[in-house]
């Protein structure tokens, strides 16, 4: 396997769980129940109610494009290897997440149907992208 | 509460941006911005009893303000950095007019001053941007004014001929300022389509180049005002809201917290948008501008890139935007690219503009941006008949 140069996610407390189960391939959010709302990213309290007890759950992995670009010219020299897909994916659940889409260029859409795609990027650590679904 | 009348911007000091930094330091920079604009107010040093400053990237510390102090050799009333992005220099003007309203101090120094250091790594400083932002490649500022703009284009039509529009007129400006960076070649809307692609759907030159530079604004008491060489420029309105740092976790990425932090100023001065004679919204980008004429209420949600092709930005045009050029033309020195617009606000109001001057300027709005449409501060300015 090739060396890994680009900046790797260093979990917390509050993350661990989510990076955990990203590299089971499970995504899973923190549940707020009462406010019935997912949260993204992981929290010690719930940004709107503010309760410590949010609860871990599996989530469908399927979303929107909600937004995205091609970065051509990347602002940091780790990802200078070439064009890459940044992109926001709101889930059906509701949360945004920023990620990656794998797919060309071309192929990226506002409003594109995506689903979870794993990128076990080292042995240790996967990240959480999508793909067209 | 209200800050309308309780202090006024007596003096301005401001570099032209230097590509390279050369052996200078940005305190140096500092310090020459400063006695500039002491000297323009028509103050002495000993005069300044309150100190805001802005944490320059190229030099940074904790415990800056007095560190900085020492080195100008202030004695301050009032001092703190003001850590809100691009919106610290706005947000400075109503921080010092609070302070002397509130009978601390009496005159201001404000002051941002920054070196390039083009080349260096722009990697996230605060943890949870490190850990859900930076692995994705989520880094810097261009990626999410990127995603704004086709999240724009999807909901309202804006289109690329629009946003190219604000870097045109813009530039126009920046042809009779001596100061900006890019004064010597007037733009077209293809020219800038057909510059490079950055990030989808932003060109180069719809973004901000990083130069060294800086700028002070004197903020000062009625009193102190009454002696000031030029005439005064009143703060009537601020106000200034924030409601995320990342652009993928805000409420909505096409709506900013620039809506209450305008109608908060615009409330407080009594006034609204159309009584401006000239605008100064930041400009990071050229979807920036769509973004803030709208959620500033100067047009409708969705319709900032019709407004922009409809008006002359131009200082003679119907609607005088970013005369100085803006930071797109001005060019961007860390946070005194943010300075700009309030220097130039004053500067028009004053009736100092120049080649550039709007005629019958009496009432101006600046708005600060910080980070991704993140802290929003909004000026009126009114420079009394």
């Amino acid at each position: 396997m090739s060396e890994y140069f680009k900046p790797l996610p260093k979990p917390s407390p509050t993350s661990q769980p989510f990076w955990d189960a990203a590299k089971r391939h499970e995504l899973k959010l923190q549940y707020c129940g009462r406010c019935k709302a997912y949260v993204y990213y992981p929290r010690d309290r719930c940004p709107t109610c503010f309760t410590q007890n949010l609860e871990w759950r599996p989530v469908s992995g399927r979303g929107k494009v909600y937004s995205y670009t091609v970065v051509r010219r990347a602002s940091a020299r780790s990802f200078g290897d070439g064009p890459y897909v940044l992109a926001i994916v709101q889930l059906d659940e509701g949360p945004r997440m920023t990620t990656n889409i794998a797919a060309s260029p071309e192929q990226v859409r506002v409003d594109m149907p995506v689903t979870v795609h794993f990128d076990d990027v080292t042995p240790d650590r996967t990240l959480v992208k999508f793909k067209p679904a | 509460m209200s800050l309308k009348g309780k202090a006024a911007a007596i003096g301005i000091g401001e570099l032209k941006p230097l590509k390279e930094p050369g052996n200078h330091t940005a305190l140096g920079l500092m310090g020459t911005v400063a006695a500039e604009a002491i000297a323009d107010a028509g103050l002495e040093k000993k005069d300044i009893d309150g100190f805001l400053v802005g944490m320059p990237f190229s030099d940074p510390g904790m415990i800056y303000p007095a560190s900085a102090a020492e080195v100008f050799g202030l004695t301050a009333r009032m001092l703190n950095v003001v850590d809100i992005g691009g919106a610290s220099p706005a947000g400075m003007i109503w921080r010092a007019a609070a302070a002397i309203d509130a009978g601390l101090c009496n005159a201001v120094l404000c002051i941002v001053a920054d070196l390039n250091r083009a080349g260096d790594q722009r990697v996230p400083t605060v943890s949870v941007q490190r850990e859900f932002e930076a692995p994705y490649g989520n880094i810097g500022a261009n990626c999410g004014y990127a995603m704004i703009a086709h999240r724009h284009m999807f909901e309202f039509g804006t289109t690329p001929r629009q946003m190219a529009k604000v870097a045109v007129d813009q530039r126009a400006n920046a042809l009779k300022n001596p100061l900006a960076t890019f004064n010597d070649k007037a733009l077209t809307i293809d020219e800038v389509l057909s510059s490079r692609m950055i990030v989808d759907p932003l060109h180069l030159f719809e973004i901000v180049s990083p130069v060294s530079g800086g700028a002070a604004v004197i903020v000062a008491s009625p009193e102190v005002a009454k002696r000031a060489k030029h005439p005064p420029v009143w703060l009537l309105g601020a106000g200034e809201c924030a409601n995320h740092a990342t652009i993928t976790y805000a409420p909505s990425i096409v709506e900013s917290p620039i809506k209450p932090a305008a109608e908060t100023a615009f409330k407080m001065a009594g006034l609204a948008p159309k009584d401006m004679d000239l605008v100064c919204p930041y400009d990071c980008y050229t979807i920036t501008v769509i973004v803030t004429l709208e959620d500033a209420g100067f047009c409708k949600k969705g319709q900032g890139g019709r407004f922009v092709e409809e008006h002359d930005l131009t200082w003679k045009g119907d609607f005088p935007c970013n005369t100085h050029g803006g930071q797109l033309s001005f060019g961007q020195p860390g946070l005194a690219g943010g300075m700009s617009h309030v220097t130039e606000a004053i500067r028009q109001l004053m009736g100092r503009g120049g080649e550039r001057q709007v005629k019958n300027a009496h009432l101006g709005y600046v708005n600060g941006n910080g980070g991704i449409m993140s802290e929003q501060v909004s000026l009126v300015l009114e420079r009394r008949s």
